[in-house]
């Protein structure tokens, strides 16, 4: 629980000498308990003194860590419950699940779908970052086998090692520690021996207990025993159920500030249908509210590129609006003949362009004025994307010194803008182009055949 | 120390607001599918779109499922409702466009006739492009289904006077508010139409809507905003059922219009088409939606499978 400003002051060694910019350990000591400094500043304090005050200004919510190298992840740390109120900071990610207990066709062609889905949208890779493996066979060696197979096939996987039977665990920890796996199947029986191993091997561990009363005991005993790298399950498998289980665990964090359950939270979209559509509806909720870890059966681009967009959107941070330096941008081998686009400095709409300009192996620039950062219509609609800011553009980034063309292509949702932007450019012509981006490689392919 | 479940209270209720015969929406008094806090309302209805006009602009997979009713209306409703059997139909009068075919709004009144005698199913009535056109042909069609109690999508700020005095007072339908994506814009316009003299619980609102990945998490967070201030606050301004159409959105964007020659690598465009609608329409449902509208078969059964396992 967080302590007030008194209590801290008697963690603080009162000496009152200044060091730490302040006037005097009471002074601190007030500023440390808003949170507006950090303890650090204060020379003189002891560690135990140091561990308590961590302990009372830690944030309602964990943030935890799995993978390594390139593949290392942060889940959890949020602190709101509804992004507008500050923004949530650390994505969910997602998982594909594989079993001992499938036959190899089907591991073969998971495998080959978890590689096939890996693309860039607005500049974030995009691919499933963890394999998650079920023990069911208790046998040892095919476990391993299993795993040893996937994660060779499958470079960019982090490993989710489930099972409840610790001796299958270390040995599957020991093998594949160093990817830096999730331990998962920590229960009331064997949380010991499953707290010792991820101690060891410095391991998220998922927690499961069968519902949230259990859970809830359950890490409080897990916390007793000095541990604190936790991924929550409060054992629903249904949709609804777990629902419950991503709103109240999140609520009991942060309204409640009950750090027992300050973690983040898996939920197993697997479980809760066969159906790939119906896997994809589950996953959109839990991106929202509130999982960090989504578990799907299988993975391909009809349910990837939905959800690894809303999850992209969902986790902008709304205090620092995505937007693109101003400036004429050269796409592939351009040359003063090339066509001349414009569009706005929102990052998203940029980045969509000019993907597709690219796509077109049609060499050409795109110029962007200052357009408030907004999107082509929200730009528009402000009055920010007109004649006025696109001629100013090309005055400024002296557009008709570089080039020879005096043809602009112009977004097709601002067709209006046509005689405005004429108005302002003498000697240009506006050529409207497309509505959408994704039609604009056939247009910019025909519209280069016009010229030439 | 035994768990403690947080309680979270609510002062505020949506109101309920009843389409058509019998189709009721929204009345909840908890943040969306919350059931755990308390009354979770009416069930979330799924509409399904059609045309006026034969949709050759949409996807070739989804016209394929449609082709050999979409040139009738009428055709089309009863096809979708005796085959997916959706809450609604959603008839968009895309023919009115002044871009288009200029449908004048007496010929638009006259389909809607047609459509609404021969279906069983509320209607929810959607215009074209052009607002000022829209506010036209709104007129004609709500005189044409007087006090029928569909629903008019949409008035916005350039046009809420002509829809609102036509639709809301002289015909005793339903209108739909629709802003930009602005908590502010949806309250000033929900009171300019009650300040019309519509009732509260005879008009539902459209905050605005895009599809997943396309500034998508403003859509969320207005939704977000305008139901806590509804629920936490008691704002009964904001206390409107929200209706998203989904698929005017989702059915544009690149995952959905790139065919397999486009986009080899991403396999079955229909599949991407269909999953982008689905994500779209749960998300909006996630953000507190009381319906939303759909065009894929496919999106419908998964979605209406989707509400019916959280509210049930
Ligand atoms: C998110 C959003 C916002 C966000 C802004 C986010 C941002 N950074 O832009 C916020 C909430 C701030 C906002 C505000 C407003 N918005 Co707004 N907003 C939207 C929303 C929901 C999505 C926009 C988006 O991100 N689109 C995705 C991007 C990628 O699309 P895009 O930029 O158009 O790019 C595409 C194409 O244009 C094309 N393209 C782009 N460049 C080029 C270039 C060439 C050469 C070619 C060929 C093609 C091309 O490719 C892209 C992909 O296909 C839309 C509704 C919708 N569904 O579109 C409304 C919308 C754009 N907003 C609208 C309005 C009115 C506003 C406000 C003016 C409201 C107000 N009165 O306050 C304000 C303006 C801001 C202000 N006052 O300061 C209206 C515009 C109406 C109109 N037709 O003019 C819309 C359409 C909503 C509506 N239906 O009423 N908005
Ligand atoms: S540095 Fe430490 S001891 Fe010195 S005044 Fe500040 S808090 Fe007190």
């Amino acid at each position: 629980m967080a302590l007030n400003g008194m209590q801290i002051y008697k963690l603080l060694p009162q000496k009152n000498c200044k060091e730490c910019g302040f006037p005097t350990c009471l002074a601190f000591a007030m500023k440390l308990a808003q949170g507006n400094v950090e303890a650090e500043k204060c020379p003189y304090m002891s560690d135990d003194a140091k561990a308590k005050l961590s302990e009372a200004t830690a944030p309602p919510m964990r943030t935890v860590k799995f993978g390594a190298g390139d593949f290392e992840y942060a889940l959890g740390g949020e602190t709101v419950l509804f992004r507008h109120e500050k923004t949530f900071v650390n994505r969910p990610r997602f998982a594909v699940m594989f079993s001992d207990a499938m036959s190899s066709d089907e591991v073969d062609r998971k495998i080959k779908n978890v590689n096939e889905v890996n693309y860039t949208r607005i500049s974030e890779e995009m691919h499933v970052e963890i394999a998650a493996f079920k023990c069911e066979r208790e046998d040892k060696d095919a476990f391993i086998s299993l795993i040893k197979k996937v994660t060779d096939s499958c470079p960019k996987v982090v490993p989710m090692i489930m099972t409840e039977n610790t001796e299958i665990a270390e040995e599957a920890v020991r093998q594949f520690g160093d990817k830096g796996p999730i331990l998962f199947g920590a229960n009331d029986q064997n949380y010991e021996a499953m707290v010792n191993l991820a101690k060891d091997h410095k391991l998220l561990l998922g927690v499961t207990a069968a519902g949230k009363e259990k859970l809830y005991e359950l890490v409080e005993k897990i916390q007793k025993a000095g541990y604190k790298e936790l991924l929550l399950d409060a054992g629903s498998r249904n949709l609804k159920g777990t629902f419950d289980d991503m709103i109240n665990i999140r609520r009991t964090a942060l309204l409640s500030g009950d750090r027992t359950f300050g973690y983040p939270t898996v939920a197993f979209v697997c479980d809760m249908a066969q159906d790939k559509m119906m896997q994809l509806a589950c996953a959109t909720l839990f991106v929202e509210k509130y999982a960090s870890i989504i578990v799907l059966s299988d993975i391909d681009y009809s349910i990837a590129l939905p959800l690894f967009a809303l999850r992209q959107n969902i986790f902008t941070d709304p205090q620092r609006p995505m937007r693109i330096e101003q400036g004429i941008y050269k796409i592939g081998a351009a040359d003063e003949e090339s066509p001349l686009l414009v569009t706005v400095d929102f990052a998203l709409t940029y980045f969509i362009v000019s993907g597709e300009v690219e796509r077109s192996k049609v060499p050409a620039w795109i110029l962007i004025p200052d357009a408030g950062g907004y999107s082509v219509l929200t730009a528009w609609a402000a009055g920010k994307f007109n004649g006025k800011s696109i001629a100013k553009a090309v005055k400024e980034f002296e557009v008709e010194n570089k080039l020879k063309t005096r043809e602009l292509i112009i977004p097709g949702k601002v067709a209006v803008l046509k005689a405005d932007i004429e108005d302002e450019l003498p000697g240009w012509k506006v050529v409207v182009g497309t509505e959408e981006a994704a039609t604009l490689t056939n247009f910019l392919r025909n519209y280069k055949q016009a010229a030439s | 120390m035994a768990y403690k479940m947080p309680v979270q209270k609510y002062s505020g209720k949506i109101n309920e607001v009843t389409i058509g015969n019998g189709l009721k929406l929204g009345g909840e008094s908890v943040l969306p599918f919350y059931s755990f806090d308390g009354d979770i309302g009416n069930k979330p209805a799924i509409g399904m779109e059609i045309w006026d006009i034969y949709p050759e602009s949409w996807p070739k997979c989804l016209q394929e499922i449609f082709k050999d009713v979409a040139d009738d209306p009428a055709k089309w409703a009863n096809f979708c409702i005796y085959n997916y059997s959706p809450d609604f139909i959603c008839l968009k009068f895309e023919g009115a466009s002044p871009d288009g075919l200029d449908r004048s709004p007496e010929e638009c009144a006259e389909i809607a006739k047609k459509v609404a005698e021969s279906v069983s199913v509320p209607l929810v009535i959607a215009g074209c492009q052009s607002n000022e056109k829209n506010a036209k042909v709104f007129t004609k069609v709500a005189e044409a289904l007087a006090d029928k109690n569909f629903v008019f999508l949409s008035a916005v700020e350039s046009n809420y006077k002509e829809v609102g005095a036509a639709v809301g007072m002289a015909y005793g339908n339903i209108v739909a508010a629709e802003s930009s994506v602005d908590l502010n814009l949806a309250k000033q316009l929900n009171i300019l139409i009650t300040q019309l003299g519509i009732k509260p619980d005879r008009m539902v609102m459209d905050p605005g809507c895009s599809a997943v990945g396309y500034g998508f998490e403003y859509v969320v967070t207005t939704m977000d905003r305008i139901r806590l201030a509804a629920l936490q606050q008691n704002d009964t301004t904001l206390q409107v059922p929200m209706i998203l159409p989904v698929s005017f959105e989702t059915w544009k964007v690149k995952e959905s219009v790139a065919t397999e020659d486009d986009a080899p690598e991403w396999g079955s465009q229909e599949e991407r088409a269909v999953g982008m609608e689905i994500s779209t329409a749960v998300g909006v449902l996630g953000a507190g939606a009381n319906a939303v509208i759909l065009r894929h078969p496919r999106s419908v059964e998964v979605v209406r499978n989707f509400i019916n396992q959280m509210t049930e």
